[in-house]
């Protein structure tokens, strides 16, 4: 019970199978090849896309610069919140659509504890740890409202959220009398820019924390199997012993506190907060990791190492397409195209046919010869 | 299911029972007025607005844009409704949208309610044609505050207005006298379609195209954000290109661009190697320019309420505006001239 129940078509073996088709039928198939295409792609076009240099920024610490660094950087948001939206989508077969609006109120509530009465602060009010565990607090309880709606009312976790989706903007700006909180104290933007001396950017250490705690958790908790059991079947879990409702609770609990943490590291990238604009439309590129990373948005079997690699796909696209200087309008309608393809090529009809049409060419040479 | 229903409602029961009772032992005396006060003075955009007849008070719908979108708009909201209250002879509806659809929506809603005048400050300057007509048929005037539409001056009876096309000839005229050998500009361009982003870049435009040595090093929108600005900053540096000018359409996206700058060591302002323009009013901004952090400043005032409070009052009196289009007085501050005393007068 200990250990989380593997991929079921990894363990499935067919030694007499070409490897083409079982590479395919491998879950992390469609992101890994996405990334690889994505950095062959710029390779040919212009190796110069992986040039990191170390330049010196305006502190004088010392610090790394380049495409790469910037993928890895910008990320982060993405990453952290992917992983909770798996845990969501797993377990309630929905999405939650409020994570944007919910980090709004994240990025609120932090820069009011930090800003304490002030609408400018020039330190810190209050201590960073404490401000960000308030932070935290108020997605969980965003969460747990999500959850129970989802859980409790049998809601369908697209409507449900869609409450928060419309309200959370307006209950971040008025956290904070619908003023736009600035602070300069140089030591809270360090989660966001760059910690003095290391010139590696913060967000890119948090996130590595987060995957690293996501896999602890997973691994030397039940909680994977439960959230799996529950998104498969949640009759049948009930009748083995587990509380399915308290499962989909936790799960959007669990979400609450990634968002908190996008949230913060959104808002210590510039010591602001813009609620109408701020991680706006995160949400779709958030599920949009999830499907990417082959998990199924139905619910049940998933795999956060997908969804990573799969937000870490979107925003290495990003990053590409911004440096060919395509109009920022138009990413929307890039990342469609690239959505299309991807969807289309991991329905399993398609897969099954690329598949068998990798073999058939193979056959007939091997007559010709 | 049943059980965790019954649970729910029962929960929901007390805690409304609690919520009675809290508001019961604020409220002393004579609690219905005050506990329908706060409700009558929600901005909700479905309070419908009481015809003319209630009492003396003028009524107003206000169509503005959402005020969290920049500290300019923060300013501007919270200053319209500063203005239209009961206090000063108001009776006012408030509705905030980016979005023009809405807003015609909503204004549609208000001219059939029969407001007297109806404030606007649309978020796209074209699409407002039937709202005009239907207000004139129905004898609501209109007053544009802060944003032009395209329309036969005749559709309005006041404009008050930023002259955006002025503020962005200020702007790249002050950008001109600098006398750079090249420009080679990262221009960042706010919410397309908006009074504010057409009026801005259309100066540049204009001197981009003109002049040889001006170029484009991008030319993208972030839609009034912060962080897009900043990656577009970012990605910019990345490429490896040079560039030595950032005109941004808004406070905030300069101050993206400048967060991407200085995380890269690049230096700016008043003695550095790129030049940061930004527009608005916001007092942290000006500190900016002040401190030499940043070069320019277009200022737009937001302060619009007080122009338009007088032209109603003397509507109402029977006396048209004297001029139909009045431009909030504007100028742009540069870091070698700018003093406490501009952002203690204009910083918001």
């Amino acid at each position: 019970m200990t250990t989380p129940v593997k991929n079921p078509q990894t363990q499935i073996k067919r030694p007499d199978e070409p490897l083409f088709k079982r590479l395919t039928r491998q879950q992390l198939f469609i992101p890994v090849a996405a990334l690889i295409l994505l950095v062959l792609f710029n390779l040919i076009a212009d190796p110069s896309f992986f040039a990191i240099s170390m330049n010196t920024n305006s502190l004088g610490n010392p610090v790394l610069s380049g495409n790469i660094v910037s993928v890895l950087d910008n990320a982060s948001e993405l990453v952290i919140l992917a992983i909770g939206m798996t845990l969501v989508t797993a377990s309630s077969g929905g999405q939650d659509i409020s994570v944007g609006a919910t980090m709004a109120i994240a990025g609120s509530v932090i820069l009011r504890m930090v800003c304490g009465s002030q609408v400018t602060s020039d330190t810190m009010q209050m201590n960073l740890l404490l401000a960000v565990l308030i932070g935290i607090l108020a997605t969980m309880l965003c969460g747990a409202f999500n959850g129970a709606l989802v859980a409790y009312f049998n809601i369908q976790p697209m409507v449900a959220t869609l409450i928060m989706y419309t309200a959370g903007r307006s209950i971040a700006a008025w956290i904070n009398n619908n003023q736009l909180p600035i602070i300069n104290d140089l030591s809270f933007k360090y989660a966001g820019t760059f910690l003095p001396g290391i010139p590696v950017p913060t967000p890119i250490f948090i996130t590595a924390a987060v995957i690293l705690a996501f896999w602890l958790i997973l691994k030397f908790t039940t909680l994977g199997l439960y959230t799996q059991s529950v998104g498969i079947n949640a009759n049948s879990s009930r009748l083995n012993g587990l509380d399915p409702k308290l499962i989909k609770l936790l799960t959007y609990v669990i979400l609450g506190v990634c968002v908190a943490l996008a949230g913060f590291i959104r808002v210590s990238r510039s010591g602001s907060i813009n609620y109408s604009r701020i991680a706006e439309n995160i949400e779709m590129d958030a599920i949009l990791a999830v499907a990417l990373g082959g998990n199924a948005l139905s619910g049940g079997k998933f795999n956060i190492y997908g969804s990573i690699l799969g937000a870490y796909v979107i925003q290495f696209l990003t990053t590409t397409l911004y440096k060919y200087d395509v109009p920022s309008t138009a990413l929307p309608a890039y990342k469609a195209v690239v959505v299309i393809l991807l969807v289309v090529l991991s329905a399993p009809v398609v897969r099954e046919k690329l598949a068998n049409l990798k073999k058939a060419p193979a056959k007939t040479a091997k007559e010709v010869s | 299911m049943k059980k965790i229903l019954g649970l729910a409602l029962a929960a929901a029961m007390s805690l409304s029972l609690v919520a009675c009772g809290g508001g019961n032992n604020n409220t002393p005396a004579g609690s219905n007025p005050a506990n329908s006060a706060p409700a009558g003075s929600t901005p909700a955009a479905s309070t419908p607005a009481t015809p003319a007849a209630s009492g003396e008070l003028i009524t107003v719908g206000v169509i503005n844009n959402d005020p969290n979108e920049s500290g300019y708009r923060t300013a501007n909201d919270a200053a319209m409704r500063a203005m239209f209250t009961e206090e000063n002879g108001y009776k006012a509806t408030f509705y905030n949208n980016n979005d023009a659809a809405q807003q015609i929506a909503e204004a549609q809603q208000m001219i059939q309610n029969e407001v007297d005048f109806l404030l606007l400050s649309p978020a796209s300057t074209t699409g407002w044609d039937t709202v005009l007509k239907d207000a004139q048929d129905a004898g609501t005037q209109i007053i544009l505050f802060d944003r032009m539409l395209e329309a036969d001056e005749s559709m309005y009876v006041a404009a008050v207005v930023s002259d955006m096309p002025a503020e962005g000839k200020t702007a790249v005229d002050w950008l001109a006298a600098q006398g750079l050998d090249e420009y080679n500009i990262i221009h960042i361009q706010g919410l397309m379609g908006s009074d504010a982003q057409l009026g801005r870049t259309g100066a540049l435009d204009e001197k981009v195209a003109a002049e040889a040595n001006w170029n484009y090093v991008t030319q993208q929108t972030a839609s009034w954000d912060e962080e897009t600005a900043r990656t577009i900053t970012q990605s910019v540096i990345d490429r490896g290109e040079s560039f030595n000018v950032i005109y941004a359409e808004n406070n905030g996206m300069a101050r993206g661009a400048v967060a991407a700058l200085d995380a890269n060591g690049i230096t700016h302002g008043k003695d550095g190697e790129v030049i940061v323009m930004g527009f608005d009013s916001d007092t942290w901004a000006m500190e900016s320019v002040l401190n030499g952090s940043w070069n320019y400043m277009g200022l737009c005032n937001p302060l619009q309420a007080e122009t338009v409070d007088s032209i109603i009052k003397d509507l109402v009196a029977g006396n048209a505006p004297a001029q139909k289009i009045i431009y909030t007085p504007e100028q742009g501050f540069d870091a070698a001239t700018i003093t406490q005393a501009d952002v203690d007068t204009y910083g918001t």
